[in-house]
């Protein structure tokens, strides 16, 4: 097994730990914080895999990013959790569909690959070999020649999310005082302050 | 090739030179705070810490004694372990982005392919001490501070990002050790110069540089920009309720960060290790030598900073973060690309 099996399982126990956490956890923001080490774990487990690129990717738009988000409206939010149980027997024939549904899958191409790994050979572009090509380039050449247009695509997809959030969001209300930075940039000390010489005694 | 060869010492030598070098680095950071404070004085016309030692120069020391022997004092209604967890994740993440830092040619613990990637990922998770702490307080001008860090440093790390490409975009590289290499020849020597301070990426990404190190203040939290801990208006903000050895952790990682990103400016934009000068005498200098040099350099930046500009209004800094720095480092980004592609000296 070696030393890097013995790293598999303990990032693979704490990955799965903390993702039964994330769901078990009583407090919200313990959720995400246990959300936040199952994502770190999964990065670590990419190292042991050799895709280093991938694994810090992971780290920076899901921990660094998306997580803080989460972060940021679990905190504000005063979420009762006691309240959103209440309706867990509703919910659980459809999550456990959902569920069963996703393990079918991974079962059938873990054991698609298991069955046949000859199959992997004949895929339409190989896995180059690590040492020829760092992670970086590799990603870097297939996602910018081979997946052009699906790259394109999901950056505007993305777009429109990008879009919408704004539209939702941006309302101009009136009688709200806004801060005007052109004007208050434009300001000189000519237009803003006044200069009196004021006589000893005398006052203005 | 036996467990212990291939694991075992690789595994000791390492542990050693990590903590050989993180002892050397909270030392240099005990010395750099007393020169902070100093350059700070300097500039109000004060004297600054001067009791403790020749000079002061044992202040920093008598702090961290004075802050590891007091009582901590923990809120009843905080969060304890997220409480105390804060201000640990907050040092450990800062103290371990210094594992892939290049201080001389070879001299790295980490020498990753991906280098500047693992300090930029370490770097954007640098605000977890403060939100959890900020919320683990319980209480209300921790949690506003950790909501404004939360947003200040989300909105900076992204223009940071954008300067890091177009340092990618010249060099080719992500490791942190070809990108000091790279600069050895530059605008300097495609003028016909020897090689000297001219190639760094400082004066080909002059305007980047700026915005590096405008949000570098922003995304350690330093003056002008210090909204998370703006003792005007939060008392202390996210560090109100830590008192003792926690809040010496959170005050710790603050500086190590700081340290840490003179370290990145200096490797994307000064040379890193490089000579200023190709004369005999000044490649004989050691490149440690330079390279802490120039991380004393951009402190001193960082620490005027502080003395001289006052801080900025909450909206003013959002509006500098993603009105003024966001479009201005994309564009960057493709004009270096463009730039690069048509004259073909894309590497």
């Amino acid at each position: 097994m070696g030393l890097p099996g013995v790293f598999f399982y303990l990032f693979s126990a704490v990955l799965l730990a903390s993702a039964l956490m994330v769901v078990a956890a009583r407090n919200p923001v313990h959720s995400v914080l246990f959300l936040i080490l199952a994502f770190v774990n999964a990065a670590a487990l990419f190292l042991l895999l050799g895709a280093e690129f991938l694994a810090l990717i992971l780290i920076v738009v899901y921990v660094g990013a998306v997580a803080v988000l989460f972060l940021f409206v679990v905190m504000m939010l005063d979420v009762d959790f006691a309240e959103l149980r209440q309706g867990f027997l509703h919910y659980l024939p459809t999550g456990a569909l959902i569920g069963i549904v996703i393990l079918c899958e991974v079962l059938i191409a873990v054991g698609g690959w298991a069955i046949a790994p000859g199959e992997l050979a004949s895929v339409p572009v190989p896995t180059p070999p690590a040492d020829a090509l760092s992670n970086t380039e590799a990603i870097g050449n297939l996602l910018y020649t081979r997946y052009l247009f699906y790259f394109q695509l999901a950056g505007l997809v993305l777009l429109v999310a990008m879009i919408g959030a704004i539209v939702l969001t941006l309302r101009h209300k009136e009688g709200v005082k806004r801060q005007s930075i052109a004007a208050q940039n434009a300001r000189t000390p000519a237009t803003a302050i006044e200069i009196k010489k004021v006589e000893p005694g005398r006052g203005i | 090739m036996s467990f212990w060869e291939a694991y075992f010492w690789p595994g000791v030598l390492m542990a050693v030179i990590s903590a050989l070098s993180m002892v050397v680095l909270l030392v240099a950071i005990a010395f750099l705070l007393y020169g902070d404070r100093k350059v700070w004085a300097a500039v109000q016309s004060r004297r600054g810490p001067n009791v403790v030692g020749p000079f002061g120069l044992f202040q920093s020391f008598a702090d961290l004694i004075k802050f590891v022997l007091k009582e901590p004092i923990i809120p009843s209604s905080a969060n304890k372990g997220v409480f105390l967890l804060a201000p640990l994740v907050a040092t450990v993440l800062a103290l371990s982005a210094w594992a892939v830092m290049p201080v001389a040619d070879g001299w790295v613990i980490a020498d990753i392919n991906v280098g500047i990637l693992y300090i930029f990922a370490i770097s954007s998770l640098g605000v977890y001490g403060i939100i959890m702490g900020g919320w683990a307080s319980n209480s209300k001008y921790p949690f506003l501070g950790a909501l404004r860090s939360a947003a200040q440093m989300v909105s900076y790390e992204v223009s940071i990002g954008f300067v890091i490409i177009c340092v990618l975009l010249v060099v080719g590289s992500l490791n942190l050790s070809d990108i000091v290499n790279a600069q050895a020849d530059g605008i300097g020597t495609r003028l016909g110069l020897a090689p000297s301070l001219l190639d760094w990426h400082w004066l080909a990404l002059f305007p980047m540089f700026v915005v590096f190190f405008i949000s570098a203040l922003a995304e350690t939290n330093r003056p002008p920009f210090d909204l998370p801990e703006a003792e005007s208006e939060l008392v202390a903000g996210f560090a109100t309720e830590y008192s003792s050895t926690p809040f010496l952790m959170f005050f710790l990682a603050e500086y190590v960060a700081i340290v840490l990103m003179c370290a990145l400016g200096t490797v994307l934009f000064l040379g890193g290790w490089l000579p200023p000068l190709d004369v005999a005498w000044l490649n004989w200098v050691p490149g440690v030598v330079w390279f802490l040099l120039k991380i004393l350099f951009l402190f001193f930046l960082f620490a005027m900073v502080k003395a001289i500009v006052p801080r900025y209004r909450y909206d003013q800094l959002m509006r500098l973060g993603w009105k003024v720095f966001l479009p201005l480092s994309l564009a960057a980004v493709v004009v270096v690309a463009g730039f690069l592609q048509i004259t073909g000296w894309a590497p």
